[in-house]
């Protein structure tokens, strides 16, 4: 059975989903957990079945929230990767700043951006921006920071400026960096945006979720986390997808494959 | 009357000029110089400067103190004229062995500004350069889907492609097996019979030195300086062979005292 092993692998993200969902209704039901403490499975089904047309309306503004800011992380962490990687003069000037603005928790940002813009949609791509935009920055900086040196010589013999080396060496090696970081960063988005709209926002999964704590609905707030499993694991996917299609070529290990 | 590469007391600290007088000596009141067409090999114990000599002749880095002249110009900026080639083949992974050929062309001038014009023709020279190295038929390969000596083939043939009338080389062959050491020498010394370019290999393998060079110079200890320079009048074209004979083992043996000696 040569097929075998590779069907295996196939469906184990599957099997292992199933059973783990199994195992949460089995011990809901044989330690005969209440639905407020923690729903069964089948509860959080019926809840988004139930509320589909909130969680749907919802699920798709913390999307486009969450990509619009993830969409300005991309573009100003690239930015200011390339920027930090060319000249040792910003990067030595910059690299502590963002390091304190790192370790700044975002959730203590939020008030702050309320403040400026009001609650609601501002806010909220904001905190995305924010908390996302640090990996893709440090990746694309450690993609150029780690250009041989010996290859550098190589081209500078020739007469190359500093902007050829990186057109044809800097930015083609930091791109499996980039879009390695891509993965992390969209997952931050999200956290990001539920983190505002739960604490400033009238809409959203993070909004929803709020409201159904204070009416105690637990099944729905499970539903809202399932609602945003689905899109983060969605979203990764694409990621990982753009990042094997653009830098195949640096994905080239058997290492894990089977 | 100087050579076509000529250094005349020079002296030169690890990080360049901006280290300072603090900075470590790297060579110190170093002379040599190298006809045209001439190949030369540079040996000596390790961390004597000898990659740091490599630097300062192609112009990535400028001397201390001292003249550096190549080709009757003092060095200011880097040559041009050079090709170089490393330990590590340092191609780029995402290009085929033929992409990796033509970066040199795509930066050095006039070619930067024709290869997209005439690609083809580019192309085809690039092709029979790959031949010349035993590499017919791997221009489309990756790096990495190549053997070390392949890739290391490769390297030299970038380091040839713009047709250089230097070629630097710094220990090329030092990660290589023993055997493919050996058919890589022959891969130089045919190169450089063909081409009648000027080379200096810096290398720390006598046998290597003594086998392809016209002339060898013994760097010392830190701070380098010259300790000694032999000719070796051993015929051309060399065959492998005679590395075996008595009066090869005679003049590696006769090296081999002097970098002894540069050790203490």
């Amino acid at each position: 059975m040569n097929s075998s092993p590779t069907l295996m692998i196939r469906l184990a993200p599957w099997l292992f989903t199933v059973a783990l969902l199994l195992l949460w209704e089995f011990v809901c039901r044989a330690f005969n957990i209440p639905e407020f403490f923690l729903p069964t499975p089948m509860a959080v089904a019926r809840a988004t079945y139930e509320f589909w047309p909130a969680i749907y309306r919802n699920s798709w503004i913390t999307l486009q929230t969450t990509l619009i800011g993830f969409g300005l992380a991309v573009g100003f962490g690239l930015f200011l990767g390339l920027a930090i990687g060319w000249s040792r003069t910003i990067y030595a000037g910059i690299y502590p700043l963002m390091i304190g603005f790192n370790a700044i928790p975002k959730v203590a940002v939020v008030p702050i951006l309320v403040l400026w813009f009001g609650i609601g949609f501002m806010p909220a791509v904001l905190t995305a921006f924010l908390i996302s935009f640090f990996p893709i920055v440090v990746n694309v900086a450690t993609g150029l920071a780690t250009i041989e040196p010996e290859m550098e010589d190589v081209l500078k013999a020739l007469g190359a400026s500093k902007l050829d080396i990186m057109r044809k060496v800097g930015i083609p090696r930091s791109l499996p960096y980039f879009f390695g970081s891509l993965k992390i960063a969209i997952t931050l988005a999200f956290v990001g945006s539920v983190i505002s709209e739960s604490i400033a926002s009238n809409y959203g999964i993070g909004n929803l979720m709020l409201q159904a704590q204070a009416q105690f609905q637990v099944p729905l707030i499970f539903a809202g986390l399932v609602a945003l499993a689905v899109e983060g694991i969605v979203m990764y996917w694409v990621m990982a997808l753009l990042e094997q299609r653009m830098t195949g070529w640096a994905q080239r290990s058997g290492f894990a494959q089977t | 009357m100087s050579g076509f590469i000529a250094l005349d007391g020079v002296s030169h600290r690890y990080g360049g000029i901006q280290a300072g007088p603090e900075g470590i000596l790297a060579i110190q009141d170093l002379t040599l110089s190298v006809g045209r067409g001439e190949f030369a090999a540079v040996v000596g114990p390790s961390g004597c400067g000898k990659s740091t000599l490599m630097k300062l002749v192609t112009g990535l880095q400028f001397p201390f103190a001292g003249h550096v002249m190549v080709a009757g110009e003092e060095v200011r900026q880097p040559v041009k004229i050079a090709g170089m080639a490393f330990q590590a083949p340092t191609l780029l992974p995402w290009r085929t062995t033929l992409e990796n050929l033509l970066l040199p062309l795509e930066i050095v001038r006039p070619h930067r500004g024709e290869i997209r014009r005439n690609r083809a023709a580019y192309v085809e020279r690039a092709e029979k350069l790959l031949a010349s190295v035993g590499l017919d038929g791997f221009g489309s390969k990756y790096p990495w889907q190549l053997s070390g000596g392949m890739q290391q083939r490769t390297s030299l043939c970038r380091a040839l492609i713009h047709e250089p009338q230097l070629l630097m080389l710094d220990e090329p062959f030092g990660a290589l097996d023993a055997f493919t050491r050996e058919e890589l020498w022959c891969v130089i010394r045919d190169l450089h019979a063909v081409r009648g370019i000027t080379i200096i290999l810096v290398t720390h393998d006598l046998r290597e030195a003594v086998f392809l060079a016209d002339r060898v110079f013994v760097m010392s200890a830190r701070p380098g300086r010259i300790l000694a320079e032999r000719k070796i009048d051993l015929p051309r074209p060399r065959d492998l062979e005679v590395t075996f004979s008595t009066e090869f083992q005679d003049i590696v043996h006769e090296l081999r005292g002097h970098i002894v000696k540069a050790r203490q």
